[in-house]
């Protein structure tokens, strides 16, 4: 097959794959008796029309861009890690114990300490399939999933049998003090009014431009997209694939830990059961939307967290929606973008080279 | 000691209840994976099975074509995983998580926009579930000690979609090592060129095994809604489809195996209520969440081949190009 | 190649032993931009053992496949038994009587040998009934053909040798009536080859047309009664076998290129740099491809590596690259022993001075989605920048000079190698790997691929490179190339070094035969090269041959 020109491949045909899982969900919502214009009219105002909205939007945004970048930093190296749910939710016990243990300390100081706490838990959670991956063979993608189940039974345990103080009801931690959290904006920015967008958001900004270098400006990241795109010429160049997928899984859990600070850290102020809620999962669907690539994680995420705050306002607005279409509009894109990401590639390598046909043959 | 009998006759009985699932989507993970495809979306084929039972129960009032909903939903989600990975050589395993989060979307959003209960399906009743049959002779024996309790509560009593799935252990042994079906769908999962040379068409006898699949696992979702419940609820298959991969896996895809694994699972699940806060001696007490992760931790240890190995079909995960 | 046709039809339309069994007329077959089968015309005579032999590449294994209904020709019509055909797929024609042995067996491991049998032909929907039909129909197989195997073993169990003869049942209980075998010695020991060619000589003797592909040119001596040869996708003529020799086989198989002339003066070996000593080392499935080799290259020297594809000289290249364990034996860089483990080991061959000119510059040499100048570094990775940063601009900067000297177009740093065309992309490689002043090069296939202006340039920088003091390896099927760069020529057959030769005497025809395993012992050999067991195919070949006329007698 002829290969598409540049910029058909990088932005032809990903906003093709994304254009039909949206157009899909369009005619999903239409099926149900719904009009999916002014669904979509209803979100944007959810997600950018007054400041709270727009506060929760760059919340989930927050997230999704962490849980994101996990996917697609072990995607690099050839691998689907389906973990960052799991490894964002072990990543809350390292917030939370660091928190506690310095609990009435400016957040100033536990602000890094819970970003390195988390960072390790969701390193050392993650770093185990990529062992058992590079070491004995099995498949990280049935290890993450398992792994995720073992994080929810475990995280459950701790929370409920260690971490649950005395006459409290709920499951949960104790809370931790005002002062010792990760601020949120709107102590600084009238604009975001009631909604708990804080510090985390730019850390997830500069963790886009760090796997930027990263990936594309380090030794390793070198080392990483060699062993992802051809393990073969890898050993050739002396690449050790080991070390790589170990090291790169444990940074995806690094990663997806700082969902942990987002919450944990910014907004809960105390380690909850279940806290991570599936955005681990969306990761995933940012991850195949953009391509692996900083922009256009950040893009995606940006994206979802509009699907996921505009869809709670639809929810109010249009009883006969839930939140859970932007769940389907989620796995289409996974599907266009990540199973079916070809299946575009021949009729639009055709309708590029149909008229110099007999050259494209050569 | 009569309390011991009937605790046990109790607890066996809510394993069965519970590995039916589990035994219908281990099987059917066996078809597709057997065939050389992965199945990760088996969790979200049985949700998609268990809304479209519980959703046409609902509206027809027939359990039977609740069934027919649920393996018809199955096999629409089915054709997805085939044409991505089959038709247009997608990877598999990507298609299988999106059809996971597909069923997951899905479900909550036609739920509630049909029925407008927040995800659930109406409460069904009568002929629009599959009630417990009463074996012949259940009630007259229930006297006979010992083996009247067993007859009358654990073999008796079931709905019919239990002694299907039990039924089907068996049924899919011999068509795996006694049809000629069978033994062409093992030899394409495991070197798709020597079927291809022998004349057969890799698509087709990959397309049969994902509509065996399909229709297994859209009963076993349909047990959930019309047969176990009475009626869906949001992500009622709660992981079982994940567990009952990791049986697959753990039986090292085999039918009988897979049943026991099943039932082992189902016995974890059955027990776990039961242990709770209890004190036992030397180990003291186990917490439940321990046995809830107990299957997935032991797929993990098995998978990294510390006992045993589990040795997938050889051509798992790759899609069969012919031309080099 | 077209004169074939009237002569055989000629011939079909006298005797009834000469009818034709197979006739192909016309086949093209294109994979991609690769026109792999080019017009060919092949007419096989019923009853008979006909070669075809042409080197790796040279399109006999597709024309097989093709005959076989696996891949599907562009144009060209088959004709089975007299009448033409329309073979769509294998089991179409498996229905005329055609069956197959590949290269690569088309087995169930896991499988029985029974299972494996009827798999695809089975009589009935029931296993137990179809199992147990067979098995008696196997039995008379067995008996019939001298294919002795147990019914009930698990094919992955089995040696390669019984793995082949489950093949070839499969074929024989289908009913086949021509039997296509696609390199069948090619996995074999000496001795299993030896039953195999009994095995197709019973075979013949019952009536069944045998179709042997091969490019052992022993084999075809030993066993065919015509012979066709391929080139790079032509046909180039079919003899009967008793009125040509091996010489001239190899003559035609090679063909008489132009040798290219490459300016060279003497060569002026200094002091050993690159030393292996009884290395032997296994391919992924453990089976031994390099069997106990030794020698030494001097700086300042060439040595060539002759032999066809498939005897070796992979696995001895990624040996002494790094790539791959040696099972056992020594590679010594400057006098310093290699120790290769672990998944980078490459990286150690490289600080020990060693540089590698992969033989498939994509699968190994290349990451083809990497753009230009990202391939410039690879494998030399970390000496770009301090620390943990990568060093982007020296990086460019190095890409920059290496495409300017080796001319690599376009000079487009940040194209993405998969659409340089394959001369580019392996001047890129080369200046990779020679701009860092190596001390030891080894180079695979040089070559391949590349256009002829190209190839001159690629010749006169490792005839620079050896100017320069460094010791090279080259390892090319192309025996044009091998002759011309050599300052010595070792030739490697079935993983043992089997010759050594000086290219400014050695004789072209000569050097094809002994790479193709015949005479090899008439070859004036260095002791120390030369491994102390010989060649025993050979031997064995000679021995059950009824109408071998040549390397016998110098025994």
């Amino acid at each position: 097959m002829t290969p598409l020109p540049r910029w058909a491949d990088v932005v032809l045909l990903p906003f093709l794959n994304v254009a039909l899982a949206f157009l899909i969900g369009g005619l999903i919502v239409l099926s149900v008796g719904q009009n999916p214009l002014q669904a979509v009219g209803i979100m944007l105002y959810g997600a950018f029309g007054y400041g709270s909205g727009f506060g929760y939007t760059l919340y989930y945004t927050t997230d999704f861009i962490f849980a994101g970048l996990a996917v697609s930093l072990a995607y690099h190296a050839g691998l689907f890690n389906i973990g960052p749910e799991g490894q964002a939710y072990v990543g809350g016990l390292g917030v939370i114990l660091i928190g506690l243990a310095l609990n009435g300390m400016h957040w100033a100081l536990v602000f890094p300490l819970m970003i390195v706490c988390g960072a390790l838990f969701g390193a050392a959670w993650a770093f185990v399939p990529g062992y058992l991956q590079a070491k004995r063979g099995s498949h990280v993608v049935i290890t993450t999933i398992m792994f995720n189940f073992i994080a929810v039974s475990m995280m459950g345990y701790i929370i409920s049998r260690i971490l649950k103080p005395e006459g409290v009801n709920s499951d949960e931690s104790a809370p931790l003090d005002a002062i010792t959290r990760v601020p949120q904006l709107r102590s600084f920015i009238e604009l975001f009014k009631n909604s708990p967008v804080n510090l985390t958001f730019f850390l997830a900004i500069g963790a886009l431009f760090l796997v930027y270098w990263l990936i594309w400006r380090t030794k390793f990241g070198y080392k990483v997209r060699a062993v992802g795109n051809n393990p073969v010429a890898a050993r050739y160049a002396g690449i050790s694939t080991q070390k790589t997928i170990m090291v790169i899984m444990a940074l995806a859990g690094a990663f997806a830990a700082m969902v942990a600070v987002n919450n944990v850290g910014g907004v809960q102020g105390r380690l909850i059961l279940n806290f991570v809620n599936g955005a681990g999962f969306v990761g995933i669907a940012v991850a195949f939307m953009g391509k692996g690539h900083p922009i256009g994680v950040g893009l995606s995420a940006l994206l979802f967290g509009m699907l996921y705050q505009g869809g709670q306002e639809l929810a109010f607005q249009m009883p006969g929606i839930t939140r859970e279409m932007i769940v389907t509009i989620q796995a289409l894109v996974i599907l266009f973008t990540g199973a079916m990401g070809d299946m575009m590639r021949g009729p639009l390598s055709r309708m590029f080279f149909q008229p110099d046909a007999p050259a494209g043959d050569k | 000691m009569d309390q011991i009998l009937v605790d046990i006759t109790l607890i066996l009985d809510s394993t069965v209840r519970l590995a039916v699932p589990l035994i219908l989507a281990s099987l059917a993970g066996l078809y597709s994976e057997r065939s050389g495809i992965i199945d990760i979306g088996l969790e979200g084929k049985l949700l998609a099975g268990a809304f479209a039972a519980a959703a046409m129960s609902a509206v027809t009032g027939s359990a039977w074509l609740g069934l027919l909903a649920g393996i018809g939903a199955a096999l629409v989600f089915s054709g997805i995983h085939g044409l991505a990975s089959i038709n247009f050589k997608g990877n598999q395993t990507i298609s299988g998580v999106a059809l996971n989060f597909l069923a997951a979307g899905l479900t909550t959003f036609l739920g509630q926009s049909w029925f407008r209960r927040g995800g659930y399906t109406p409460q069904l009743s009568g002929d629009q579930r599959f009630n417990p049959i009463t074996l012949p002779f259940a009630e007259e024996l229930r006297d006979v000690p010992v083996l009247g309790q067993i007859y009358g509560e654990l073999i008796s009593g079931h709905n019919i979609i239990t002694y299907v799935a039990f039924i089907a252990v068996p049924v899919t042994a011999w068509v795996l090592f006694r049809s000629r079906f069978g033994l062409r769908l093992r030899a394409v999962g495991e070197n798709p060129k020597a079927i291809d040379t022998a004349g057969i068409s890799v698509t087709r006898l990959r397309y049969q095994a994902l509509i065996i699949t399909a229709v297994l696992v859209g009963i076993g979702g349909a047990y959930l809604s019309i047969a176990q419940s009475a009626g869906f609820n949001n992500n009622m298959s709660a992981g079982r489809g994940y567990i009952a991969l990791a049986a697959l896996i753990f039986a090292k895809w085999r039918p009988g195996p897979a049943l026991l694994v099943c039932l082992m699972f189902g016995f974890l699940d059955a027990v776990q209520f039961r242990i709770q806060g209890q004190v036992f001696p030397i180990i003291g007490e186990v917490p439940v969440q321990a046995i809830q992760a107990l299957p997935y931790i032991l797929t993990v240890v098995l998978l990294a081949g510390f006992i045993g190995r589990a040795v997938a079909p050889k051509a798992i995960g790759v899609p069969y190009t012919k031309e080099r | 190649m077209t004169g074939l046709n009237p002569t055989n039809e000629q011939r079909s339309s006298g005797a009834a032993a000469s009818a034709l069994a197979i006739e192909l007329v016309g086949i093209n077959k294109h994979f991609g931009p690769v026109h792999a089968n080019k017009d060919i015309h092949l007419a096989v005579k019923r009853g008979t053992v006909h070669g075809i032999v042409g080197e790796n590449g040279a399109g006999k294994s597709t024309l097989m496949s093709i005959l076989y209904g696996f891949y599907t020709a562009d144009s060209g019509t088959i004709h089975v038994d007299g009448v033409a055909h329309k073979i769509t797929d294998s089991r179409h024609a498996l229905a005329l009587g055609i069956g197959m042995v590949h290269q690569h067996f088309m087995l169930v491991d896991n499988f029985t040998v029974l299972e494996n049998v009827v798999l695809g032909a089975e009589d009935s929907a029931l296993l137990t009934p179809t199992l147990n039909r067979a098995r008696g129909h196997l039995k008379d197989l067995a008996r019939d053909y001298g294919l002795d195997i147990d019914p009930d073993a698990i094919v992955g169990n089995l040696s390669v040798g019984q793995q082949q003869r489950v093949e070839i049942l499969k074929a024989l209980y289908r009913g086949a009536e021509t039997l296509i075998l696609d390199e069948p010695t090619g996995v074999l020991t000496p001795a299993e080859a030896d039953h195999l060619f009994r095995i197709l000589g019973k075979l013949r003797a019952e009536g069944k047309t045998i179709i042997l592909i091969t490019h052992k040119l022993r084999e075809i001596m030993a066993i065919t009664d015509e012979v066709s040869v391929m080139r790079q996708g032509e046909m180039v003529e079919t003899l009967p076998t008793a009125e040509t020799s091996p010489e001239h086989l190899a003559e035609l198989m090679v063909g008489r290129r132009v040798l290219l002339r490459v300016e060279k003066g003497a060569a002026k070996p200094g002091k050993v740099l690159l030393e292996v000593e009884n290395l032997v080392v296994t391919d992924d499935f453990g089976t031994p491809r390099v069997k106990g080799v030794n020698f030494q290259v001097r700086a300042g020297e060439i040595v060539g590596i002759a032999g066809v594809a498939g005897n070796g000289q992979s696995e001895l290249l990624e040996s002494i690259s790094g790539m791959r364990d040696q099972k056992s034996g020594t590679i010594r860089v400057h006098g310093n022993a290699l120790k290769i483990s672990g998944d980078d080991g490459a990286d150690r061959a490289r600080s020990a001075g060693l540089a590698h000119v992969p033989e498939d510059r994509l699968r190994m040499g290349l990451v083809t989605k990497f753009n230009a100048w990202e391939n410039a570094i690879l494998g030399y990775q970390d000496s770009y920048g301090e620390g943990p940063a990568l060093d982007i601009s020296a990086a460019r900067d190095a890409a920059r000079e290496y495409m300017k000297k080796f001319d690599v177009r376009p000079a487009d740093l940040d194209l993405k190698t998969a659409n340089f065309s394959g001369g580019n992309q392996q001047k890129l490689v080369l200046a990779r790997e020679m701009e860092r002043d190596p001390e030891v090069l080894i180079v695979g296939q040089p070559t391949r691929g590349v256009d002829i202006g190209a190839i001159e340039f690629i010749h006169n920088q490792i005839i620079k490179m050896r100017d320069a003091g460094k010791a090279i390896l080259l390892v090319s099927v192309e025996l044009d190339e091998i002759r011309s760069l050599s300052d010595r020529i070792l030739v490697i057959f079935d993983g043992q070094i089997v010759g050594e030769a000086d290219p400014a005497t050695a004789d072209e025809t000569e050097l094809g035969l002994r790479m193709t395993g015949s005479h090899a012992d008439n070859v004036e050999t260095d002791p120390g090269t030369l491994p102390e067991h010989e060649t025993p195919v050979d031997q064995t070949l000679v021995e059950m041959s009824p109408k071998d006329n040549s390397g016998r007698d110098t025994n």
